[in-house]
């Protein structure tokens, strides 16, 4: 299985960034999604922090 | 029998649910896209035409589908937060365009590296290639629009018009196969009737076409926690579920 | 006091038309700016290309179809833009009249000043090309189809940009995908037209393009005017 694997029938220069540009796109999607949903929190803390006057 | 709808409308709701949602979706996307890949990869057997190239074939058809489906959702989103004036629209909407984009640039990638050893080219300026290129365009055209504004609720509604006139694009793409002669293949799980191709070949491919809908919604609900967050910042909900619970999982 | 919603809806059509033109007309310069515009454009393709006569037929539709694209849209740019910016758009909307009647007055009156105005230049620019005469009609009738759809497209454009600063680049971002179709059907009709076989099936097209675009871009035009007015 191994190395007709990998080869995938010749085709392998292909196939395998086609797959690896999609496991980066999905991972993209997740951390920016997750960086997103952080910074909207800090700011979310700093915008009550002032309006609350410090408290926290 | 609308308390539902009305739920669905209210932001605190919205966020608490989306936080709860998101493991499972995110595991139950890894369950399938797992199977889906490891099926599709090793198991299932070479096509007698393509040979081993057709195992592109689990990420371009998903990705395109989605690239499609996520657009619906915006459009969706969108015109519900223009006509009812229900600003969750506006977050939903918000959250989803830049992953649809994301999985329309996908499916032109994997679909250009698919052509090149299929049709002998990277590119053809095929009616099923071209208007996935013009749906790129319009997700770019939609997120430019909302952040060129000011006032975001401005931007939001600019946007939403945008997002809700751009899908007349998702038919024209959806049928460009059968409307044209087009280099792309025709239509062989999306129609009426049953699917063209060799179970052993379908049932990763539906597992992956799964498992990219589980993580687009799975995505969609961190994104939207944050979009929303933005919207109701100075809200007495927010400060509650932002100071009192230092939540650790998004 | 509502006065406006004394006049009847035609003839307040009449009346923002003529009013269009009106103001059109007093700045001559800014009229022919586009009509130049796609003058210029159409020129550069065989400056930069440096084809023979015949060779540029082939290339003409696709040619003459962009350079009316960007004119189109160089000049839906202001089809709102002074209005709101001294206020009158607010009046107008106002006024008693439906805010819908006002668009596509306007829109029309652009489109006369612009669109219907390179379409009786185009047969200056396809002799240019190399395009037969014989071909002119269905060129000439492709391009009335096309402008009018582009105004509209324009207008919604237009519309929703109206109150930006850089909006005229953003405006073309959100048109030109919407525009992409019209392209393709516009220079299609063009091209069969030069081949010999029958442009029937484009014009069709462009036709129903058109129709739809005309009956329900006037409602997303007024809906994009009042997100800015608001």
């Amino acid at each position: 299985m191994d190395n007709t694997f990998w080869s995938m029938g010749g085709y392998a220069r292909y196939v395998w960034p086609c797959f690896a540009f999609a496991c980066a796109v999905l991972a993209w999607n997740l951390w920016s999604a997750r960086r997103y949903h952080a910074a909207a929190r800090l700011r979310a803390q700093r915008a009550l922090q002032m309006a609350g006057g410090g408290e926290s | 029998m609308w308390t539902w709808f009305y739920k669905l409308a209210s932001p605190p709701y919205v966020y608490g649910a989306a936080a709860a949602l998101v493991p499972w979706f995110l595991g139950a996307a890894a369950l399938a896209l797992g199977y889906g890949l490891i099926d599709g990869l090793a198991i299932a057997p070479p096509d007698y035409q393509q040979g081993d190239a057709f195992r592109m074939i689990y990420v371009h058809v998903p990705s395109a589908l989605l690239s499609l489906t996520v657009y619906t959702v915006m459009a969706a989103a969108s015109a519900v937060a223009l006509i009812w004036r229900i600003k969750v629209g506006h977050a939903v909407s918000a959250a989803a365009a830049p992953i649809g984009a994301s999985f329309t640039l996908l499916a032109l990638v994997t679909g250009s590296l698919w052509g090149r050893p299929m049709w002998g080219t990277y590119w053809a300026w095929d009616p099923r290639l071209t208007s996935e290129l013009i749906l790129l365009f319009l997700y770019v055209g939609v997120m430019s629009l909302r952040s060129a504004f000011e006032d975001p609720e401005r931007g939001d509604r600019a946007a939403a018009l945008l997002a809700t006139v751009g899908v007349v694009n998702v038919p024209i793409v959806h049928f460009s196969v059968v409307w044209w002669n087009s280099l792309h293949q025709g239509a062989t799980i999306v129609k009426l009737g049953a699917p063209s191709m060799a179970g052993s070949m379908l049932w990763p491919l539906l597992s992956m076409w799964l498992g990219f809908m589980l993580f687009f919604a799975a995505v969609l609900c961190i994104r939207l926690q944050g979009e929303v967050l933005n919207r109701e910042r100075q809200t007495k909900w927010v400060r509650e579920a932002i100071m009192v619970r230092r939540e650790v999982k998004s | 006091m509502n006065v406006g919603s004394q006049v009847g809806s035609i003839e307040a059509f009449t009346l923002i038309v003529r009013r269009e033109l009106c103001l059109s007309f007093r700045r001559p310069d800014q009229l022919l700016q586009p009509l130049v515009f796609f003058l210029i454009v159409t020129t550069l393709f065989p400056l930069g290309l440096s084809l023979q006569l015949s060779l540029l037929r082939d290339m003409a539709p696709g040619v003459l179809w962009v350079a009316a694209l960007l004119s189109s849209l160089l000049s839906v740019d202001s089809l709102f833009k002074s209005d709101a910016d001294d206020g009158t758009l607010e009046q107008l909307a106002l006024c008693g009249q439906g805010l819908t009647v006002i668009v596509v007055a306007k829109t029309f009156a652009h489109w006369l000043v612009s669109g219907a105005a390179l379409v009786l230049v185009s047969p200056v620019v396809g002799t240019a090309l190399g395009i037969p005469t014989g071909v002119f009609p269905t060129m000439m009738l492709s391009l009335t189809l096309g402008t009018l759809t582009l105004s509209w497209l324009g207008a919604i454009g237009a519309g929703l940009t109206v109150g930006l600063k850089r909006g005229n680049v953003l405006l073309s971002l959100i048109v030109l995908p919407l525009a992409m179709p019209l392209l393709i059907f516009g220079a299609g009709a063009t091209d069969r037209a030069i081949s010999g076989s029958s442009a029937a099936g484009a014009l069709y097209f462009l036709a129903a393009l058109c129709v739809f675009t005309c009956t329900l871009a006037p409602f997303a035009a007024t809906v994009a005017l009042r997100i800015t007015l608001e």
